[in-house]
């Protein structure tokens, strides 16, 4: 007997491993020696799960039906996954194929097929076996059977062996799919279909500060000094004027590992035609085959060795970015079948063809959710926009458009012009902007799914690394989106919560601005900003330029073309008479200030307060506050009146006197507190917006900006209409600086005894990362007098605030921290124009989150 | 609070004596909220005056909360609790004036029942839904002078209007235990506020101080009711979320809205109310019937409340499966009850889902027949849409059932206004014409068509007060692709 060398299996990785021998064949031993026991689905082992009897046949199929379950799970993670069963039967096979064809990974069968003799001593051997000889050589049989049929059943990479010693000496090889580049991090430049226009490449390749070395066919793109890779997106053939030239640089490039290349569509046919296949010479295919008629041939050798090897797409970035011609569907990416193939070259198609014969493509990206953001070309549009982290590249340079790269992970796009119009487009090209919701249905990339929040939501987050809010919270939430808040397309952002300083030690005090110095001077920040707080009502304000560029954006406008919202989501105004006119004064000192134009966005999302307080507080005012203040004082002029009697008679009531007129003369300062806040409103003239924040705008979340540029923005719109917004009074304290910190605690003292609400300290970034972690983004320093509206009146009576000092504001800071963190990333999606499920998750998420209990006075 | 106990005539100084408090001493009792002084502003030939002062500590006050919700955020911390007379000042005079509140003296027991002309004074009372004639209904039969004056809210800003408080002496020639009794039980009743939690203790307190008096007084279930303040309007108080800005969210509960209903009248001489069935059960058999005659067998209650479609279907309807969907978790536990009564082969057929129509969701896909209950009218107008996408897209249900309100009808209902709902959640009712555009557009839309019907007995102007619709897909529109594309959805 001759000893082979030992066999090597090699399995994809991801795939679905079916080991396919008889009972006692070896199988689980097999798969302990080569997978790790996660990756092994046993179905004795499942037997045992369900029945607490691994042997118990009765239990199969409960066995197997969670067996499948952690298959299916596994593999839409995209992990390797081994069924240890005895998979001889078609039957028992054919959901597990189907598994693989839903996931898109490869199913491969190692068959063990010892001699059957050897299988049924083992099971004789096991006291925990029944199975009589019979059955054992029934499977046997039946294994055989499977070796002729495997192939037919879509089971690929079927390994046999045939003896204990292969066996034992064989190991396992796991590669890696070619489209997994996850490793490659970039940067990266995404350049969308070329077509042929090899000036504007070259133009954009050296935008994009590549430098083209040698020409014609020989040339290529030199290495970037930054390390840079070029990624072309396919369709970098056909139609256009040099297609050699294009595709030589490109394939030189990837030779020379400056580039990255994916197949187009137009590749694809190409290298079918190269191979010597039947194919219709259409669509601009002609101009490749004349210019490959005129190259010599073995530059057409390496051009069809180059394709034939050509992956449809890659995931780079470790998971974050995918390119791929045609786009990607989430549950494809990564993954390699045929149907992945042809996605990734052609999208998805219904079948049907428009008015111009072109096919009708389904559009996969208003539906999509996936993490990655998905770079693709194919069809072209007229400019390149971020739509639910997807990019379409193809803005038509062949047609006169342009030639698009998307820089990666700036997320900048860059575009050269088409010097001309190579060839006329067969329709017109299609408007990027997201499409505006129909008269009669919502717009597709607005819909919500229950299924994607029901079960809790967690949000990866710039600041805290992920969020998770658990799933009775949300349901909260929902009811509140539900049946309170404005409209889901207009819900963008929920602002959040705020923590106050630690409480004050000095007499007389909860609060005082020194802990807020202490713990910014503790986490390593070097400037805070005292901004002085508005009393007012929370309110977020969005002011479009338009009805249209409202409805463009976000699917859904008004006449005044804005929005006010309150801190939980619902409209600031009982009816739009006030929301219209504040909306439009405001629009009115934006443009004046020359925002929209400045920062390039047709929108803006403003962080405000609108004052007074009373304006929105009225039925508080009127049922809680006067109410508190008018009970007490009349009971204290009694008591007083009392008092004084009794102690005109001699009788010893002058402790009680002197404490009742204390208590008496704080219910007379809470009164003062809140009246500060309440002026008369006839109308919307008598409202005031004090605008602190400019969270956001078409392109552009204002998130990495400082606090000095928001107040200088808000400055500007309160030069602008300064009936209409008010300024926030501010200090700037280097916290090194003794004397600065100082005079900003007599400012607040000032302040706080002349009725002002407090102020708010901020670290001077709007994100502030210390090296313990997040830093809180703000605490309120609320004034001693402010204060009695929250502790109640006679809170700073010496017994009682001994016991308010008792407070303990850890948990307020923690849950302040994820609030912002998921206001943070939902302004950037919103930003970057992300569905709506994406932008709606984190502001529900802070929904959810308010709706914990807390110590309302924190 | 502050209450003084004043007692003029021949010998004023019978107070003293029958409160068991030395005039000239002042005297101080620690309660569980805070302390209790008793001292006498005035002792003379004329008149002799108790004044009983509490000081309720606001911060023990706040932390002592037995887990009741509270009406704002901040209520527990800033209220008219320290200083409006209530069931506070009520124990106080229990543990402080016991003696004379129970008719005990031992030193002058001839005193015990012998009238004074006394006045009791209060000076800050919150007489709540009724105000001084609330104050005087009660105190009058009782043979009571009242004297009441309204405290303003807040002189800086009038336009708040004037405040719930009034300041009130009651004069009368009456025994110091009569009076003290009186006190005891209206107080809280006046202030319809208990600080206790109410139990079966307080009915014995009631009838105790109530028992030579409060059956013949002629308020006496609203006395009792507020008094007790039964344990349902505590849950109800309890049910209640409220908004930060102070507003009041309405329970999606339907008494109120039944109880209007049920003053339906469409004919000037109907018969005597009671011998038709609520409006609320003829929907309910109208949904059976219109289920029934179409097969449905699996169906879907989208937006089931508190469940009683669903109980009903489970015990009088040949369905065999029915799902009830609702946004409210709170009306689930409601309806989690009420299907947790019925038999073992009833519940098992109902099924309970936390759902909201604003959402896709793939869990309502697969049934024969979805109804929309008095749904669609909690829902703004302009919000609508996702309702429809939900239902009409999504769901995709074959029969889609839908009843609302008929605005005309508010006409013949007594208490429903031209301007006014007939629930505080609706955000709008519909005339026939409105909803019959409405149904009209969403048929056209989604691939349905639609016949309307009426529920309840019609007025010959205002038809029926219920409106209703059975929208049927259009079989060239059944398609059995799936309306959600499969692939898994990656959390946010």
């Amino acid at each position: 007997m001759n000893d082979p060398s030992p066999t090597i299996i090699t399995l994809p990785d991801p795939s679905l491993v079916l080991l396919v021998a008889p009972s006692g064949a070896g199988k689980s031993t097999f798969a302990k020696r080569h997978f790790r026991p996660t990756e092994v689905l046993s179905s004795d082992a499942l037997r045992g799960w369900v029945s607490d009897d691994e042997t118990s046949q009765e239990a199969s199929a409960d066995a197997f039906s969670v067996l499948n379950s952690i298959a299916d799970k596994r593999l839409a993670r995209g992990l390797l996954t081994v069924i240890d069963a005895t998979n001889v039967q078609r039957d028992a096979r054919k959901p597990f194929v189907a598994l693989g064809k839903k996931h898109h990974v490869s199913v491969v069968a190692i068959v063990l097929d010892v001699d059957v003799d050897t299988c049924v001593a083992r099971n004789k051997s096991r006291p925990d076996r029944a199975f009589g000889a019979r059955v054992v050589r029934g499977q046997h049989e039946n294994m055989r059977k499977a070796l002729r049929t495997l192939d037919d059943e879509g089971v690929r990479f079927v390994t046999r062996m045939k003896t204990e010693h292969e066996i034992n000496t064989a190991s396992v090889v796991r590669e890696r799919l070619r489209c997994d580049l996850r490793d490659r991090t970039g940067p990266f430049d995404v350049i969308g279909d070329v077509h042929g226009c090899a000036d504007e490449l070259c133009e954009l390749l050296g935008e994009l500060g590549y430098e083209v070395e040698g020409s014609g066919l020989d040339a290529t793109i030199r290495k970037h000094p930054e390390g840079r890779t070029v990624v072309f997106l396919g369709d970098v053939v056909d139609r256009g004027p040099r297609v050699a030239d294009a595709l030589a640089l490109a394939i030189n490039s990837v030779r020379d590992g400056s580039a990255l290349f994916v197949q187009g569509n137009h590749e694809a046919k190409l290298a079918k035609k190269l191979a010597g296949r039947e194919v219709t010479v259409s669509f601009g295919l002609e101009r490749s085959l004349e210019e490959l008629a005129a190259a010599p041939p073995s530059f057409v050798e390496r051009v069809r060795t180059f394709l034939d090897e050509r992956p449809t797409h890659y995931v780079l970035d470790r998971g974050r970015l995918v390119v791929a011609h045609a786009g990607l569907r989430q549950e494809m990416q990564g993954r390699s079948s045929r149907a992945v193939r042809d996605f990734a070259l052609y999208g998805e198609t219904r079948g049907e063809t428009d008015e111009f014969g072109l096919p009708v493509r389904f559009d996969w990206a208003a539906n999509y959710r996936g993490k990655a953001l998905v770079a693709y070309g194919h069809t072209p549009a007229e400019r390149a926009e971020f739509r639910n982290e997807t990019v379409c590249l193809d803005t038509g340079c062949v047609y006169g458009g342009a030639l698009t790269a998307l820089r990666w992970p700036e997320r900048e796009l860059r575009s050269v012009p088409a010097r001309r119009q190579y060839v006329p487009p067969k329709r017109p090209l299609a408007s990027a902007a997201a499409p505006s919701s129909s008269d009669r249905s919502l717009a597709a990339r607005d819909r919500l799914d229950l299924a994607s929040v029901l079960g809790g939501i967690t949000v990866e987050t710039p600041v805290v690394r992920r969020v998770t809010v658990g799933p009775s919270l949300v349901a909260t939430a929902i009811e509140q989106v539900s049946r309170f808040c404005v409209d889901p397309r207009w819900l963008l952002y929920v602002p959040p919560t705020m923590a106050p300083v630690e409480t004050s030690t000095v007499e007389g005090f909860l609060e005082r601005p020194e802990q807020a110095l202490e713990y910014y001077a503790r986490c390593g920040t070097d400037r805070v900003v005292f901004e002085l707080k508005h009393m007012g009502s929370r309110a977020i304000v969005l002011v479009c330029r338009s009805p249209e560029e409202m409805r463009a954006r976000f699917g859904l406008a008004n006449e005044h073309a804005g929005t006010i919202v309150t801190r939980n989501g619902r409209a600031f105004f009982k009816d739009s008479v006030n929301e219209a006119s504040l909306v439009t004064r405001a629009r009115n000192a934006i443009e004046r200030a020359g925002l929209f134009e400045e920062l390039r966005t047709p929108w803006l999302l403003l962080d405000t307060e609108i004052l007074p307080w009373s304006a929105k507080a009225g039925e508080l005012l009127r049922l809680q506050y006067a109410p508190a203040a008018a009970a007490g004082q009349a009971h204290f002029a009694a008591a007083r009146e009392a008092l004084s009697l009794a102690a005109s008679r001699g009788i010893d009531v002058g402790a009680l006197l002197a404490r009742t007129a204390e208590r008496a003369s704080t219910i007379d300062s809470y009164a003062d507190a809140y009246r500060r806040y309440c002026w008369t409103v006839r109308g919307p003239e008598d409202l005031r917006i004090a605008p602190f924040h400019l969270l956001a705008g078409q392109k552009a979340s204002f998130t990495d900006r400082d606090h000095g540029w928001h107040l200088a923005q808000c400055d500007r719109l309160a030069d602008a209409d300064p009936n209409l917004f008010t300024r926030t009074e501010r200090v700037i304290v280097s916290l090194t600086d003794e004397a600065e910190r100082a005079s900003a605690v007599q400012w607040w003292l000032d302040k706080t005894d002349a009725g002002a609400e407090g102020c708010v300290v901020k670290p001077w970034t709007f994100i502030a990362i210390g090296e313990r972690g997040p830093i809180q983004p703000a605490l309120k320093v609320r004034g001693r007098e402010y204060l009695r509206i929250i502790y109640g009146p006679e809170y700073t009576l010496p017994d009682n605030l001994a016991r308010l000092r008792e407070r303990g504001t850890s948990a307020k800071r923690a849950l302040a921290i994820r609030e912002f963190s998921l206001g943070v990333e939902g302004l950037s999606r919103l930003a970057r124009n992300d569905s709506l499920a994406r932008v709606h998750a984190c502001a529900l998420a802070t929904l959810a989150l308010e709706s914990e209990p807390t110590d309302p006075r924190l | 609070m502050l209450l003084i106990l004043q007692c003029t005539g021949e010998s004023p100084d019978d107070l003293s004596w029958l409160l068991h408090k030395h005039p000239d001493r002042a005297q101080r009792f620690d309660l569980s909220f805070g302390r209790a002084q008793l001292f006498y502003p005035h002792n003379s030939r004329d008149r002799c005056a108790a004044a009983l002062l509490v000081e309720v500590d606001p911060v023990a006050l706040s932390r002592a909360k037995p887990g009741q919700r509270s009406t704002t955020p901040l209520e527990p911390y800033v209220n008219d609790r320290p200083y409006a007379a209530s069931s506070m000042l009520s124990s106080a005079i229990s543990q402080v004036l016991g003696s004379a509140l129970n008719g005990r003296c031992e030193k002058r027991p001839e005193l015990v029942d012998r009238p004074l002309e006394l006045e009791a004074t209060l000076p800050v009372v919150a007489a709540h839904g009724g105000g001084e004639a609330l104050v005087r209904r009660l105190f009058e039969p009782l043979g009571y002078e009242v004297h009441a004056s309204r405290l303003a809210l807040d002189p800086h800003f009038q336009e708040w209007g004037p405040s719930s408080y009034w300041s009130v002496k009651l004069r009368a020639k009456t025994t110091v235990r009569a009076m003290l009794e009186h006190l005891y039980v209206m107080l809280p009743v006046l202030d319809d506020e208990q600080h206790y939690w109410v139990s079966e203790n307080e009915v014995e307190k009631l009838l105790r101080k109530g028992r030579e008096w409060l059956a013949a007084h002629p308020e006496r279930e609203l006395v009792t009711a507020r008094f007790l303040k039964h344990q349902r309007a505590l849950e109800r108080l309890a049910h209640e979320r409220l908004d930060a800005d102070g507003a009041r969210e309405p329970a999606i509960g339907d008494a109120v809205e039944s109880e209007l209903e049920a003053r339906w009248s469409p004919q000037k001489n109907s018969d005597a109310p009671g011998k038709t069935p609520p409006l609320d059960a003829r929907r309910r058999e109208w949904v059976r019937d219109a289920l029934s005659a179409r097969r449905a067998r699996r169906v879907v209650d989208l937006g089931c409340g508190e469940g009683k479609l669903l109980a009903y279907l489970a015990q009088h309807s040949d369905v065999s499966h029915v799902t009830g969907v609702d946004v409210s978790p709170l009306a689930l536990e409601i309806a989690q009850k009420r299907l947790d009564r019925l038999g073992p082969s009833q519940r098992e057929r109902v099924e309970l889902l936390q759902g909201s129509l604003v959402y896709r969701d793939a869990r309502l896909v697969g049934f024969d027949a979805a109804t929309l209950i008095e749904v669609i009218e909690h829902v703004e107008p302009e919000r609508l849409r996702w309702l429809e996408d939900a239902v009409f897209a999504v769901a995709k249900a074959p029969i889609v059932l839908v009843t609302t309100p008929n605005r005309e009808a508010n006409a013949a209902m007594p208490g429903v206004g031209p301007d006014t709902m007939r629930h505080s959640d609706h955000r709008f009712e519909w005339t026939r014409a409105e909803f019959s555009a409405w149904c009209a557009r969403v048929a056209e839309t989604y691939g349905y068509r639609f016949a309307l019907h009426a529920i309840g007995d019609e007025h010959e102007r205002y038809g029926a007060p219920t409106q209703a619709a059975i929208f049927e897909q259009r079989s060239d529109d059944r398609s059995d692709a799936p309306a959600i594309p499969s692939q898994p959805e990656v959390q946010s």
